[in-house]
């Protein structure tokens, strides 16, 4: 049994005047004890909303269909009111932008202290002594529990808001873009820490990025989201090497490597709107190998491989075979 | 779809060479810029008459631009690559150098001559969200500069803007000319503001991270742009960037910087190759490869990243140095010629002792 899985999840949006926005629709995700999983895609394919729909910190106007699975439990099934007793102590988060989640006016360590009060993990000289740990833990000394986040550079304030998502002693940690806003040498760090924590608390993370050489580095496997909808998941060396969705392939194309020597591509146009039904393939009018059915009928995201999943019509002809995204191809 | 990187182009080959005829000489010349800033003293310090403190955010650079060449200045936050940038528009108004643009110094170009020339240099900002106002429709962003700078008549305006348009690879004009920007994407509004950066055709564009808002599956279209309007329309391209990868790939030269100065330049593949600098050397092992079978061990920096108020003595890479020698504490190294016998044999220069 996986620890964390996600199943036919879907949001929707309130935008008022009766339209609606279908951020998520219908995303499948499994997450097993000990793995690094990636969730990659553009701005607005839904993959922040994910992660917030798994942690129940979605705004009012957003309704949620679907199952989140924590060692088999429904978490979602009451919603706040069963998810909050998951929230923090088995399922953490850590924000995107370090700055924004952490508060200005109080010392790092009462803000790692706070969680653990909170969630009765911990109180007084405990909670104190066990913050002084966790900041130890992330590469800190122990002696920033009595600064402020001003006092530090944006890699040690990142390192803060692993060690506040760390505070309750979750098994699942999830991280919204944790690397995007710092300079490569600080990213490097970061993304050694996520190793290190991983590997040595048994933690299990699911990264959302925009970033594929991140997730290349750090994951075991990845799913790929495309306007709400996974186009592809599997392993990542799969991902990359043998892609069954165009989009991945693309996407890939799309990001320069530094001693590559292929041309960078680009994808022509933009994401569909989710405020309205998408009839075919929502990646189709920005594909470069549509066909017939694309425009009219929604590919299933179906086995390709083993633990290799892709939502293209171009798995069902027996003779297409996708070139890979390494190979440099071209579109 | 095939993005043309010369590798030692002609044309930045000759930006090199001496030059006596201002024909000659690269599009813009940079030679020891020194931009400070002032800290603030605070209402207590400016009372007692305290000595108005600096920052040296830009610490002598040196650079050129020629025609149809683009050069990338690569660097971490705080390095003071947006300065140099900004400096070198004359934004900003530097403490020390010279800069000179096609051969005319403009080191102290009065502020009336300085609008004559802001026609023939312009800047792309990095987010397209904050660079075009949301007031306004595409064809009133346009056509303001041209306006401003009193060219043509309104439909020689209009005409010029379409034209704009369509360089920046938003054809049909006629279909963008009464959007807002909220009705474009990200892509497109990038676009839109390098085309309101070419309505006035200028010969240089500063372009600070053009690219880096942007979706992954849209950069390379900005960033081909800028490729074809310098092979096309020989724009002089200074770009601002924090990716070595863009850098590396649409480039033809690179510049990277740290705490205030060119710590190594030369070819962009050559740089990319075969970096001198250690500190080059660092910033390339950590970019992390795109393919999951590659790895590379990031040699980690020891220290904090640079801080302008606290410049080291010596080399100011010295306290964080994987190479450190015992002279670096003392010795303030200059860019130097990096020994090689191929096409760059004096094209790529790094300040390390160990060159």
């Amino acid at each position: 049994m996986s620890l964390l899985e996600v199943r036919d999840l879907h949001v929707w949006f309130e935008l008022g005047h009766g339209r609606e926005l279908h951020a998520v629709q219908g995303v499948d995700l499994t997450l097993d004890q000990g793995e690094r999983v990636g969730l990659v895609g553009e701005s607005g394919c839904g993959k922040t909303t994910t992660i917030l729909a798994v942690m129940g910190l979605l705004p009012p106007n957003a309704s949620v269909a679907g199952e989140v699975l924590f060692d088999g439990e429904n978490i979602l099934r009451r919603g706040e009111e069963t998810v909050a007793a998951y929230r923090w102590k088995d399922l953490a988060m850590v924000f995107q932008g370090a700055m924004n989640a952490l508060n200005p006016v109080k010392t790092v360590g009462w803000q790692l202290r706070e969680p653990m009060q909170l969630h009765g993990v911990a109180s007084g000289a405990r909670a104190d002594a066990r913050a002084r740990e966790l900041l130890g833990l992330v590469g800190l000394p122990a002696s920033a529990a009595d600064r402020y986040p001003h006092e530090f550079s944006g890699g040690m304030r990142q390192r803060a808001t692993i060690a506040m998502a760390l505070a309750c002693d979750p098994k699942v940690l999830l991280a919204d873009e944790p690397t995007t806003a710092l300079d490569v040498m600080v990213q490097a760090q970061i993304l050694q820490l996520l190793v290190e924590l991983t590997e040595r608390l048994g933690l299990t993370l699911l990264l959302v990025t925009h970033d594929l050489p991140v997730v290349a580095q750090l994951c075991q496997r990845a799913a790929v989201m495309y306007a709400g909808t996974l186009a592809e998941a599997g392993p990542i060396d799969q991902l990359y090497h043998q892609p069954r969705h165009p989009y991945t392939r693309l996407l890939f194309a799309a990001t320069p490597d530094i001693y590559g020597e292929d041309d960078v591509q680009w994808i022509r146009g933009a994401p569909p709107r989710l405020d309205r039904p998408i009839p075919g393939c929502p990646f189709q009018p920005r594909c470069d190998r549509a066909f017939a059915p694309c425009p009219t009928e929604r590919p299933p995201l179906r086995v390709v491989g083993p633990a290799h999943r892709a939502a293209c019509h171009l798995n069902d002809l027996d003779s297409e075979v996708q070139p890979s995204a390494g190979a440099g191809s071209r579109a | 779809m095939s993005l043309e990187r010369p590798i030692a182009g002609s044309r930045a080959a000759a930006a090199d060479l001496p030059a006596d005829r201002p024909a000659d000489r690269p599009l813009l010349e940079a030679h020891d810029l020194v931009v400070d800033y002032p800290i603030r003293r605070g209402l207590v310090g400016a009372m007692r008459r305290e000595p108005q403190q600096h920052v040296r955010a830009v610490d002598g650079v040196s650079l050129t631009v020629a025609k149809g060449e683009m050069l990338a200045l690569v660097g971490e936050s705080g390095c003071g690559k947006t300065t140099t940038a900004r400096a070198v528009l004359r934004m900003l108004e530097p403490a020390a150098g010279t800069l000179r643009f096609g051969g005319e110094d403009i080191t102290h170009l009065p502020a009336k001559a300085l609008r004559q020339l802001r026609r023939r240099m312009q800047l792309i900002y990095q987010d397209p969200y904050e660079s075009l106002d949301p007031r306004f429709r595409v064809h009133a962003t346009m056509e303001e500069p041209l306006a401003i700078h009193g060219v043509g008549d309104r439909a020689e305006r209009r005409q010029r803007t379409r034209d704009a348009l369509e360089r920046a690879g938003l054809a049909p004009p006629d279909l963008y000319l009464d959007r807002y920007p909220h009705e474009l994407s990200g892509g497109q509004r990038q676009r839109v503001a390098i085309a309101a950066g070419l309505v006035l055709e200028p010969e240089l564009l500063v372009a600070d991270e053009p690219a880096s808002m942007l979706d992954v599956s849209v950069r390379a279209g900005v960033l081909a742009l800028l490729t074809r309007l310098r092979q096309e329309a020989d724009l002089g391209i200074l770009m601002i960037t924090h990716d070595f990868s863009t850098a590396a790939h649409f480039a033809d030269r690179i510049a990277v910087m740290y705490l205030g100065r060119i710590v190594e330049e030369g070819p962009a593949r050559t740089v990319v190759n075969a970096p001198a600098h250690p500190y080059t050397r660092a910033l390339l092992s950590a970019v992390p490869p795109r393919n999951p079978r590659e790895r590379r061990i990031p040699e980690i920096l020891k220290g904090e990243p640079p801080d302008p108020t606290a410049i080291p003595r010596g080399c100011r890479f010295h306290p964080r140095c994987p190479l450190v020698q015992e002279q670096c504490p003392t010795i303030d190294p200059a860019l130097r010629p990096v020994p090689s016998s191929g096409p760059d044999a004096g094209r790529h220069r790094a300040a390390c002792v160990l060159v």
